[in-house]
């Protein structure tokens, strides 16, 4: 599949789905999307590029081995819990911080966030795994 | 208190992380894992002796209250098992620095362990029927890649009857939740117990009763539903057969017991006599099937779904001791039978091979490890004074007092036979002469490699001494839990606290 259009194509989009996925992945705490459709999208992106150029030069778009995204995911999903330690309430529970950042207004960070990020980055991670397994078959 | 009663669920899966970002360093991986496993064991400790300090303990996840949140429960029952759990967990991660080549590290067999040890301490720590099936399919994936890591052709074999039996189990086991949630709308191990008392509808309390008791039956491997065991569990490296053997089956054993003392206790009389007569069965198709095998480790599989029906038959029986009887024997269970699939690994080693007949001439080699076999088989037999004596005692005498006397003759029976596949092991494997056409094969385990798989070995072989010489202090223990199983009162009390009577 050496189509000039599609590489073309792949090599724009990127960015543009990981950017996509991103505010996919924030705007789920309270609206349709989250960690697990953003995850989706962001790999999509690298298999899109996979698909153009191949496993070798995806890899190398990518920069690391998408095993280490899983470790990484779990771990944020894991740390999601650790805030609720630190004040003696039961594991996983919603913690928030409100900062207020000028010329934007009250901004919240929560605990579900990293969690919804761990999602994100395990969902890539996962389905980076087997695609890249796969096309080297 | 919080941190401590999810610990054991947390430094499995913080274990698997690490050594999952660390993949790339083959070498540190075992260490990381037996570090992991140090810690496990610590922890557990802690969290049962504030258990037997403190009584029932309870968390609810993310704060949201109890019928409607997850709950994780630690009672006694629960922590003895966490606590049989790490231990397992620790001599497994030692045998495995000897017994798995690189190329199964490579595939990611630290992390899968770690991340198996987490499904089963989540399973025996949940208060809540959903989660306990979601912990079963973590533990259930990962046993899946354990079972057929390093790709050999009997692993696939044996794992295409392991996964299918399993997935139906869980099809089943769902299918009970659904119709349990359907009729009573609740997934709160408490509040459905008491739902169930107050509005019990024998018709679907009795067809979820035994959805439940297959789905956990078959992964329990009760008669006649054991077909994917001896099937499987001779096919991957000694050291995951042993931790299968010592946790997979134990996990089954334990939703049985947890379910059908809790919540399941309209239609008593009908499940404790159909129990009996399945535990009576799965000992003595057990140990037959023992009894014709010349392989070791499809002599012990057997075995297994022998001793199986002796924890079923304490359920049968439901006196306090009975239950403190199945508990017991769990635990011993656990150490021997981990044990025997060691010392089948070791033996392997040496020899080259699992079939008895090709096998011959260690005790004269070997002694220490034929010593720490005589203890693990012997215990397994239930001879004086080791921890399967007692643990036999234990229920034979609560058949004697409930009147139960067919199932007490299996058993007796059974641990005849027991003795006598046993004895079979030691003669042909240990006593008698190598037999001397087949002497061809050379061992490559080094001498340190040697000592260090017999670690493991002989600390699950005192383990079986002391508890049977100081059987007293953990018989006590597990009467106490058996108290609290046979009183859920307390259970539900300590979880839903305040809500109205």
């Amino acid at each position: 599949m050496r189509s000039l259009i599609l590489r073309t194509a792949a090599r724009q989009l990127l960015p543009i789905f990981i950017i996509i996925s991103i505010i996919i992945m924030l705007r789920g705490h309270n609206a349709p999307g989250g960690g697990f459709i953003g995850g989706l999208i962001a790999a999509s992106a690298y298999i899109l590029y996979d698909i153009a150029y191949g496993v070798v030069d995806a890899r190398r778009v990518l920069r690391m081995d998408p095993l280490y995204l899983i470790g990484l995911g779990l771990a944020c999903a894991l740390g999601s819990g650790i805030p609720s330690f630190l004040i003696d309430s039961p594991f996983t529970a919603q913690e928030w911080i409100t900062f207020t950042i000028p010329f934007y207004g009250k901004f919240a960070v929560t605990s579900p966030l990293v969690f919804d990020l761990g999602v994100y980055l395990t969902v890539i991670g996962v389905l980076l795994t087997i695609v890249f397994s796969l096309a080297e078959e | 208190m919080n941190v401590l009663i999810i610990s054991p669920v947390i430094i499995p899966f913080t274990t698997a992380i690490i050594l999952l970002l660390l993949f790339k360093l083959k070498s540190v991986q075992r260490y990381i894992s037996l570090i992991g496993s140090l810690v496990s064991l610590g922890i557990s400790i802690s969290l049962l002796v504030h258990t037997i300090d403190s009584g029932i303990l309870s968390v609810q996840i993310g704060n949201w209250p109890a019928p409607y949140g997850i709950t994780i429960v630690s009672d006694l029952f629960s922590a003895i098992m966490v606590v049989m759990t790490a231990l397992m967990s620790l001599t497994v991660n030692i045998y495995s620095m000897i017994d798995i080549d690189t190329k199964r590290i490579q595939y990611g067999y630290f992390p899968l362990i770690n991340i198996l040890l987490m499904g089963v301490n989540g399973a025996f720590l949940t208060g809540d029927i959903f989660n306990l099936y979601v912990w079963f399919e973590v533990m259930l994936m990962s046993s899946f890649v354990l079972m057929v890591l390093g790709g050999e052709r009997k692993q696939m074999e044996g794992a295409v009857k392991y996964v299918t039996l399993n997935l139906i189990s869980s099809a089943l086991f769902l299918a009970g939740l659904g119709i349990l949630y359907g009729e009573i709308g609740t997934l709160n191990m408490a509040d459905i117990a008491y739902t169930l008392r107050a509005t019990a509808d024998a018709t679907v309390t009795g067809s979820t009763a035994m959805l439940f008791f297959i789905a956990f039956g078959i992964k329990a491997a009760i008669f006649p539903l054991f077909f994917w065991l001896p099937a499987s569990y001779h096919t991957p490296p000694a050291s995951v057969s042993a931790l299968f053997a010592g946790l997979l089956t134990k996990v089954g054993v334990y939703s049985l017991i947890r379910s059908f003392t809790l919540f399941f206790v309209q239609d008593a009389t009908f499940f404790h006599e159909f129990m009996i007569i399945i535990a009576g069965f799965t000992m003595l198709t057990g140990v037959l099937g023992a009894a014709s095998q010349f392989e070791f480790r499809r002599v012990l599989s057997f075995h297994i779904i022998s001793q199986i029906g002796y924890m079923i038959m304490g359920l049968g029986i439901f006196t306090p001791l009975a239950i403190a009887g199945s508990i017991f024997f769990l635990i011993h269970n656990m150490i021997t039978k981990t044990n025997l699939f060691f010392i089948s690994g070791v033996v392997y080693r040496l020899k080259g091979s699992y079939e008895l007949k090709k096998l011959g001439g260690l005790y004269a080699s070997h002694p220490w490890l034929s010593i720490f076999l005589v203890i693990s088989a012997f215990s397994l037999a239930g001879l004086p004074p080791l921890s399967g004596f007692w643990a036999k005692f234990a229920l034979i005498k609560a058949g004697l007092q409930s009147q139960d006397y067919p199932i007490v003759f299996i058993a007796l029976f059974v641990s005849m036979l027991t003795l006598f596949s046993m004895v079979k092991i030691w003669a042909e494997a240990f006593w008698k002469k190598q037999p001397s056409q087949k002497n061809d094969f050379k061992s490559k385990l080094s001498a340190r490699d040697y000592i260090v798989m017999i670690i493991p070995i002989g600390m699950l072989a005192l383990l079986a001494v002391a508890i049977g010489i100081g059987f007293e202090p953990l018989m006590n223990i597990c009467m106490k839990a058996a108290s609290q199983l046979l009183n859920p009162e307390l259970y539900i009390q300590s979880i839903l606290g305040g809500y109205p009577k």
